[in-house]
């Protein structure tokens, strides 16, 4: 994002817009809009701020402290898959989507280049909200509970792959206000299944709710050790491996990502 | 040089553009006149590549807008609707898409100062007035210093002195040598900015002509188009009948 225009000028005037060219618009687009800053510090805020009140009330050293730490995660994911979706649709209602389809015709480099600044602006964002996260837990901890460090088994992974699950729910949603174009309709869907879907099939279904992503991120990437329920084996499902879980995470992203790509250069705008 | 050859989109049952063919020449103003509903915007639409056409092509420049290899240097357009962020201040929306084309940062300045909002550039677009829309979006035309030009119904909601400022502006465009492509429901309007004239009723050409043209043949050039486009909806009647029976 440091090339001037002067530098770049001979090379480009050679050639065509390609994805670096589509990447600085879209950096450009996403940095010049405040209520984007103001949702990701929202959203850092939150979850490090959830991380610090779970410190203030552990009483119980026996549990996954780091997982509790990372409680704040859940929903600082909603804002930012919310923001996924907002990142698309908002040019629809703007209209803005012309200018930018017009700019670069080869649709899918847009999608692209969009899933590239979003993706990384959200990991950025998710790595230091979910690592200031884990230190503010440790700093409140009281009654004696001693706080885990990121040298222990599985501490440092689960505290970055809960930072990575900020950029896949972003990504996802993203995807997923390319495919339904509509605010107001592509939020609910998110939310619905994000979140919704979850709690209901968490309840009914359990070996299908091992794949819901609020799940996944709550047994998967945000625990030091897998998952036991303790009780009996038929009311527990086996939960996916950390890696595993962030593959899933990611594969839905890039279906996402995929079908809306794909729809994009189909429809008219 | 724009060249619509046998430009078709349906919507449905809606017939919006029908078997269209036209070009549009480089050096001078050319309007793209109808009614209401009578397929100008999707005919833009269809030229930029935004709308994909269920039959016939169009090429800008010799080509298809797609296959540009930077759009904005060679068509700049402006559209009927607002086609910017309202949170987005309108430098850093012009220096979005010049950024995509490669355009140097310091023509965004330029514009900015040749369409008269340099003192706004800072401000949030959604605040504009209509006229300071229209502006923006010229700003976003002229961009990439294109030869080719489309405007879909710039004049309005202008006041007076904004739709002296774009007449002026589209001929001394025009003549600089540019393809100047721009579309009106207002057949008065047209007669003082326009010297060759696209005309198309119910998404069917009308007349391919000059103003001098078609105002020779009638008391006054209002009641030449007038008379093309009654004879547009009477024909569609006709076509009604016909697909019923
Ligand atoms: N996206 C769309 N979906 C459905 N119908 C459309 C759409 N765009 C235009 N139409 C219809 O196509 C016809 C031509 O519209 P338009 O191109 O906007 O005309 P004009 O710009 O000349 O007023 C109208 O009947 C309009 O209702
Ligand atoms: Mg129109």
């Amino acid at each position: 994002m440091t090339t001037t225009g002067e530098t770049r000028k001979p090379r480009a005037r050679s050639s065509r817009y390609r994805l670096a060219q589509a990447a600085r618009m879209e950096w450009i687009k996403l940095r010049s809009l405040r209520s984007i800053w103001w949702t990701l510090a929202v959203t850092a805020a939150g979850t490090v701020g959830i991380g610090a009140a779970v410190g203030l009330n552990t009483r119980n050293a026996s549990g996954d402290l780091t997982n509790n730490a990372m409680a704040g995660v859940v929903p600082g994911l909603l804002l930012v898959g919310a923001l996924g979706v907002l990142t698309v649709t908002s040019e629809y209602s703007s209209g803005t989507i012309r200018a930018t389809l017009a700019a670069v015709p080869r649709r899918p480099l847009v999608l692209a280049a969009k899933a590239a600044v979003f993706g990384a602006v959200t990991l950025i964002v998710g790595e230091a909200a979910s690592f200031i996260a884990f230190f503010a837990d440790a700093v409140t901890l009281r009654h004696g509970v001693a706080a885990p460090s990121l040298g222990q088994p599985g501490v440092l992974r689960a505290v970055v792959l809960s930072g990575a699950a900020f950029c896949l729910i972003g990504l996802l949603g993203l995807g997923l206000g390319a495919i339904i174009r509509h605010s107001a309709a592509a939020v609910g869907v998110l939310v619905a299944g994000v979140y919704v879907v979850a709690q209901v099939i968490g309840i009914i279904a359990h070996s299908v709710a091992t794949y819901m992503p609020i799940l996944i991120l709550e047994n998967s990437l945000s625990t030091t050790k897998p998952v036991t329920c303790g009780t009996s084996e038929a009311s527990c499902p086996h939960f996916l491996s950390a890696w595993a879980g962030l593959g899933m995470l990611g594969l839905y992203a890039v279906i996402a990502l995929a079908v809306g790509g794909w729809l994009l250069a189909r429809r008219d705008a | 040089m724009i060249e619509a050859r046998n430009l078709t989109k349906r919507y449905g049952p809606t017939v919006a553009v029908d078997a269209l063919s036209f070009d549009v020449r480089p050096g001078s103003v050319t309007g793209f006149l109808g009614p209401n509903g009578s397929g100008k915007s999707t005919t833009m639409r269809m030229v930029l590549g935004l709308d994909r056409p269920d039959a016939g092509q169009v090429r800008v420049g010799g080509r298809r807008y797609r296959e540009l290899r930077w759009p904005l240097r060679e068509v700049g357009a402006l559209l009927e609707a607002k086609a910017f962020h309202p949170g987005r201040s309108a430098r850093s929306h012009l220096a979005a898409l010049a950024a995509s084309n490669a355009i140097p940062p310091a023509r965004v300045d330029e514009v900015l100062d040749m369409v008269g909002l340099t003192s706004a550039a800072g401000r949030r677009a959604g605040k504009f007035s209509l006229g300071m829309g229209q502006r923006l979006g010229v700003a976003a035309a002229l961009l990439g210093d294109p030869a080719v030009l489309l405007l879909d119904e710039p004049v309005n909601g202008l006041d007076p002195e904004g739709v002296r400022w774009i007449r002026d502006l589209l001929k001394s465009l025009a003549a600089e040598g540019r393809t100047v492509f721009v579309s009106s429901h207002l057949i008065s309007e047209m007669a003082l900015t326009a010297e060759r004239l696209v005309v198309i009723g119910r998404g069917r050409l009308l007349a391919d002509t000059t103003v001098a043209e078609l105002s020779a043949g009638s008391a006054s050039l209002e009641d030449a188009f007038f008379r093309l486009t009654n004879e547009a909806v009477e024909y569609r009647g006709n076509t009604t009948k016909e697909a019923r029976s």
